[in-house]
């Protein structure tokens, strides 16, 4: 027992992911509602809604080293408010959560950040561009050069990602909708960066370059009530699309899908509940826990039928809060690689 | 069958209430003696468990700042954002309503696992903790002392918040400590990135504090329990005597009843079952008493040990004692394990006796005379045996083994070397009457030979526990002189300071003397290297243990270095050794040890010359200050005009030593309380073993009254016996009482904690003790030889017409 305990106790209390725990979908008294009306604004949603209960900055890149091994990055920043607004110093209602790994086809490394925001401990702005928390930052001129570094007790990592295509508002012009019953976030995406930097790893110092995906996400109360838990996917196909794609697990065994086919182009086309398939093909034992480490996708109106393997099936995120997220390998009519994450299990 | 034996045994107490009352007193008061300080001892560890939980006593490593003063909060945000794992903690004093309240804000998010306490951390709302107006844990007394403060965050008792401790969210505490903004050190987490700046470029001010395995002094406090455990064990020994007496004499009382139900037929197994199982009742009985009774002494002396304690520690022991399960236990198992070998030799004789072995009390003396040889045989094998332990034996459970055999022997000697002195002043005796007092005083020996025991006991322990705590005292007093010789000390905040420091006080003072001072290893373990002034404060003071000839003339050459205790016993070294420090080019020669009590690490003292030499880079802020001592406060308010320099950083050598000695005085108190106790306790068996005595002594009597002496001749002769015997005792305790201080002191003292404290000799509390053990002898012969004076003369008489 330790004092992350009360934090974990906070954040089950906190609608941030689904757990299977039941209220989550509980009021969001003072807090903002996502609304499908609002029109994303650039630079300034780049930076924090203090008025909305949750948000995050989601960054995954698939990493191919010099050594011709592939690797995957996650850098995420978590943002929890115990109360609408924001304070000066300590009064702050602020918290954060960082999480950062580096997943090899062997090894897995996990690093965890808690702070509080008021202090300057961590925080993010709009323009210049930067999230923080301690000495981990994802930082540019602006969102689509950005300089990204972390570092954990075994490992590191410094990225430069350059976007070489627009930002993408995922669901009806970045209002997504999570349930049947009308929950939903405000969420775009930057799909489409290039990647070059260094990973560090125990045993030395690895050049990497690859493909990244950047999510942006805040609400106040994304889940309904019956939902255990999600399976979220985004893909770099090596035509040139993407593919962003969850299901939302409910406890009577349906799903909720929704996502979003990115056109190389850059032409986003939204798809609603039942449109994507996904189904666990391949299962693994990991952290004591019986995971799908590998999935058929199916997008039958874009001719999609692929198979996702893990690089790593033990990307296991052995954090406060324990969910499994790494990066995939796209076999099957549309090959390329991806992110996958798994939460509720 | 075995109900008639029952209660015929059983009969015996009732005809004899005063000794089942003796009995069950001694063995009530031995379990108490031990119960409650077992209970002392258990409480303050148990809080010692607590404190160590607390914030910064010593489990991580910490930054702290080199001035001693707050700094913005913006020093942690920068060392976090460079990568440092540190969490802040503010800590302060807040002056409540009638108390002083000590505050801790920390940041629950940034903590450690494990730095805070675990109810403070385990239960809760975070948002509670976080949001105005917050929560403060605390003891559940503190709580209560605090309620209906205004201004104090919702209060939660928490059975593991030292009292007088506020543990709260740091932007509470900031608020409520009024330092907006402020942090007083920041805990640096165990796991850190491998990536981090390095710390003087972030934060100069700040230093890196490695963990403490323990506070310094709590050296000292452990020391403070191992005394207590000591005297614990005396205690119980001395009540063990008077439970041997007691049970001894009742066995050998109701040998003509053993003699009688053998031979109406009952088994011998059987009537040691059954004796087996009344000393089993009757231990319980005791025992439970004595343990209430412990708990009553525990409650009684706990408050000037959570004094003492707090003095020493700093931190609070809560003055109340809770019940803890395993001293109730402990307590009812030690009084059974002792009346059962207190009653083992009774129940071997009973065994091994022909059935139909004589019954008369004289048999008792006889057989015991037969077996003072033996004793004495024993007391010599333990004599030896102590001996061997003291020159071969190391490690605490051999010191301990020393002080038992010690003891033991003592107490098995006593009653030999007084028959030989009796019989020595029988011979020596002229006249009809002086013969017989000694030749009947020696006859009265085997009786009264356990009770005398239990006194030697109870004087020696006083004696060796009274020695050891006033060596202590005066050691630690003399520590803190060698230590604080100088009339202040100041700590400027930076070199700069201290250059201007140093010149604004060269006028004004007598000497400023440099205490600088750099960490590093040597001889394979941590330890602290100083650079100290050729000056009379350290070569009139110092207290060198073994030095060699012209010993500070080398060290202001440079080529010796001295060190304290603690190194020479880890490493082997000793003056004339060669020892090479860091950053040395060769090697230097140990000019000599000194003493340094309570500090569990090493420590090496140089040249200033030298030190200046091997390490510039230490930092040169601590001075020293030589003045008359009436001029002290002046300066010091002047040094805080002058620099501003904050309270903490100018020490005032008397005020500390005034704290020191009402602390060694409050350790005063409780062996003292303890010393009296034992003392009571061996007056006591004295008193029910004369009393015993003049029962069975009338038929010896009798014929001397008969013959002409008046009962008040014969009951002064009594008390002047009584008297005579205590004194003799008292003479034969000095040496064991020596003895058993010195293996506190050089033995189990070195084997616990590494050094040796000096001895020192009171021989005017021996006088005190010597009259102490007089009136406890005399007032235990007073009540029996006030009966034989106002015995009535039929009494006696009917020696005469009785057949026995």
């Amino acid at each position: 027992m330790n004092v992350k305990a009360l934090i974990l106790w906070l954040l089950l209390a906190a609608p941030l992911w689904a757990q299977g725990f039941a209220g989550l979908g509980g009021g969001a008294e003072g807090f903002a509602t996502p609304s499908p009306g609002t029109v994303l604004e650039f630079p300034a949603d780049h930076g924090p809604h203090p008025d909305f209960r949750i948000e995050w900055w989601y960054l995954t890149a698939n990493l191919r080293g010099a050594d011709g091994r592939d690797y995957g990055v996650q850098w995420t920043l978590f943002r929890t408010a115990l109360a609408p607004g924001e304070a000066e110093g300590w009064q702050s209602p602020q918290l954060w959560m960082g999480h950062a790994a580096l997943t090899t086809p062997e090894r897995h490394f996990v690093a965890e950040r808690l702070a509080r925001g008021g202090v300057g401990q961590a925080g993010a702005q709009a323009a210049p561009f930067e999230v923080w928390v301690d000495e981990w930052r994802m930082a540019g001129p602006d969102v689509s050069e950005i300089a990204l570094t972390a570092n954990g007790a075994d490992f590191g990592y410094d990225l430069n990602l350059s976007a070489d295509g627009p930002l993408i508002p995922q669901g009806a012009g970045g209002y997504s909708v999570k349930s049947a019953g009308g929950q939903a976030s405000h969420y775009y995406s930057q799909p489409f960066y290039r990647v070059a930097g260094t990973l560090h790893l125990p045993e030395g110092s690895v050049s990497v370059s690859g493909q990244g995906w950047l999510d942006r996400e805040w609400s106040s109360q994304p889940l309904e009530a019956t939902q255990e838990g999600w399976d979220w996917i985004s893909l770099h196909l090596d035509e040139g699309a993407k593919l962003m794609g969850f299901q939302l697990r409910q406890s009577d065994g349906t799903t909720y899908t929704s996502g979003t086919w990115i056109g190389a182009d850059g032409r986003a086309e939204p798809f609603g509940d039942g449109a994507l398939r996904m189904t666990p093909v391949e299962r693994a034992a990991v952290a004591g826990r019986d995971l799908p480490v590998g999935w058929r996708v199916e997008l039958p109106g874009r001719g999609l039928d692929v198979t996702l393997r893990a690089l790593n099936p033990e990307s296991w995120m052995d954090t406060l809060f324990p969910y499994w997220e790494g990066p995939v390998r796209v076999g099957g009519s549309h090959p390329g690689r991806g992110y996958l994450e798994m939460t509720g299990y | 069958m075995r109900r008639a034996t029952l209660s015929a045994m059983l009969s015996h107490w009732l005809r004899h209430p005063l000794q089942l009352g003796s009995l069950l007193l001694g063995l009530a008061l031995a379990t108490a003696l031990w119960s409650g300080v077992q209970a002392i001892n258990a409480e303050a560890r148990a809080s010692y468990a607590r404190a160590a939980q607390m914030l910064g006593q010593d489990r991580f490593a910490q930054l702290v700042p080199r001035d001693g003063q707050r700094f913005d909060q913006s020093v942690f945000v920068a060392l976090r954002r460079a990568g440092w794992q540190v969490s802040p903690v503010l800590e302060g004093a807040l002056q409540t309503d009638g108390q002083q309240l000590r505050v801790l804000g920390l940041d629950p998010l940034s903590a450690p696992a494990g730095s805070a306490p675990q109810t403070v951390t385990g239960r809760g709302d975070l948002p509670g903790f976080l949001t105005p107006p917050g929560q403060g844990y605390a003891a559940p007394q503190t709580v209560r002392a605090l309620a209906g403060q205004p201004g104090l965050p919702r209060l939660i008792a928490s059975d593991d918040v030292l009292p007088g401790l506020l543990i709260t969210d740091i932007g509470i505490a900031q608020g409520l400590l009024e330092a907006s903004g402020q942090v007083s050190r920041l805990i640096l987490a165990p796991e850190q990135p491998r990536r981090r700046a390095p710390l003087a470029a972030i934060a100069p001010g700040l230093t890196q504090r490695p963990p403490q395995a323990r506070a310094d002094i709590a050296a000292l406090t452990d020391s403070f329990h191992l005394n207590l455990t000591a005297f614990g064990l005396l205690s119980f020994a001395v009540g063990l005597f008077i439970v041997h007496g007691a049970i001894g004499l009742a066995f050998e009382q109701r040998r003509p009843m053993f003699r009688t139900l053998r031979a109406l037929g009952v088994p011998l197994r059987s009537l040691i079952g059954l004796l087996m199982a009344e000393v089993l009742i009757l231990a319980l009985i005791a025992g439970l008493a004595g343990v209430a009774l412990g708990y009553g002494i525990a409650a009684a002396l706990l408050p000037d040990v959570a004094a003492t304690l707090r003095g020493l520690y700093g931190a609070a022991l809560p003055g109340t004692l809770s019940l803890r399960p395993a001293w109730w236990a402990g307590g009812l198992g030690i009084a059974v394990i002792g009346a059962g070998a207190a009653a083992g030799q009774s129940l071997w004789r009973l065994a091994h006796l022909p059935p139909l072995a004589p019954a008369q009390p004289r048999a008792w003396a006889r057989a015991s005379a037969r077996g003072l040889w033996r004793q004495g045989a024993a007391a010599l094998g333990l004599g030896l045996a102590a001996f061997g332990l003291a020159v071969f034996g190391s490690g605490l459970v051999a010191g301990f083994a020393l002080l038992g055999a010690l003891l033991l022997a003592a107490a098995l000697a006593l009653p030999g070397i007084l028959a030989l002195g009796l019989g020595v002043a029988e011979r020596a005796a002229k006249g009809v009457l002086a013969q017989w007092f000694w030749a009947d005083t020696r006859q009265q020996l085997p009786g009264l030979s356990l009770a005398l025991m239990a006194l030697l006991l109870a004087l020696a322990a006083n004696i060796g526990v009274g020695t050891m705590v006033s060596s202590f005292r005066l050691t630690f007093l003399g520590w803190l002189d060698q230590r604080l010789v100088a009339e202040l000390y100041v700590t400027a905040r930076d070199e700069e300071e201290a250059a201007r420091l140093r010149q604004w006080l060269a006028p004004r003072v007598e000497a400023v003397l440099p205490v600088w001072s750099i960490e590093a290893p040597v001889a394979g373990a941590p330890a602290q290297i100083y650079g100290v002034a050729d000056h009379a404060t350290y070569r009139d003071h110092w207290p060198l243990l073994d030095a060699l000839p012209g010993v500070w003339d080398r060290l202001a050459a440079g080529e010796a270095v001295l060190i304290n205790e603690q190194m020479a016993r880890r490493a082997g070294l000793g003056p004339g050794d060669a020892l090479t420090l860091p950053g040395a080019n060769g090697a230097l020669i140990v000019a000599g040890v000194y003493s340094d009590y309570g500090n569990p690490h090493g420590e090496a003292l140089l040249g200033q010359g030298l030190f200046t030499t091997l390490y510039p880079q230490a930092p040169r802020l601590r001075h020293a200050l030589r003045l008359p001592p009436e001029e002290a406060p002046a300066l010091a308010r002047a040094l805080v005009r002058e620099f501003g320099l904050p309270a903490g950083n100018i020490r005032d050598q008397a005020a500390i030593k005034a704290v020191s000695v009402q602390v060694f005085d409050r350790t005063f108190t409780v062996t003292a309380a303890l010393n009296v106790l034992t003392l009571g306790v061996a007056g006591l068996a004295m008193l029910t073993s004369l009393l015993t005595l003049a029962g069975m002594r009338l038929p010896q009597l009798a014929p001397v009254w008969a013959l002409g002496l008046t009962r008040a001749h014969l009951a002064r002769l009594e008390l002047l016996r009584a008297l005579m015997l205590a004194a003799l005792t008292m003479v034969l305790a000095v040496p064991v009482g020596l003895l058993l201080a010195w293996a506190l002191l050089a033995v189990v003292n070195v084997a616990a904690f590494g050094w040796r404290l000096p001895m020192f000799t009171f021989p005017a509390d021996w006088l005190r003790l010597g009259a102490l053990a007089l009136l406890a002898g005399g007032l235990a012969a007073l009540w029996p030889a006030l009966r034989l004076a106002r015995m009535a003369p039929a009494d006696l008489l009917k020696v005469f017409a009785h057949e026995r």
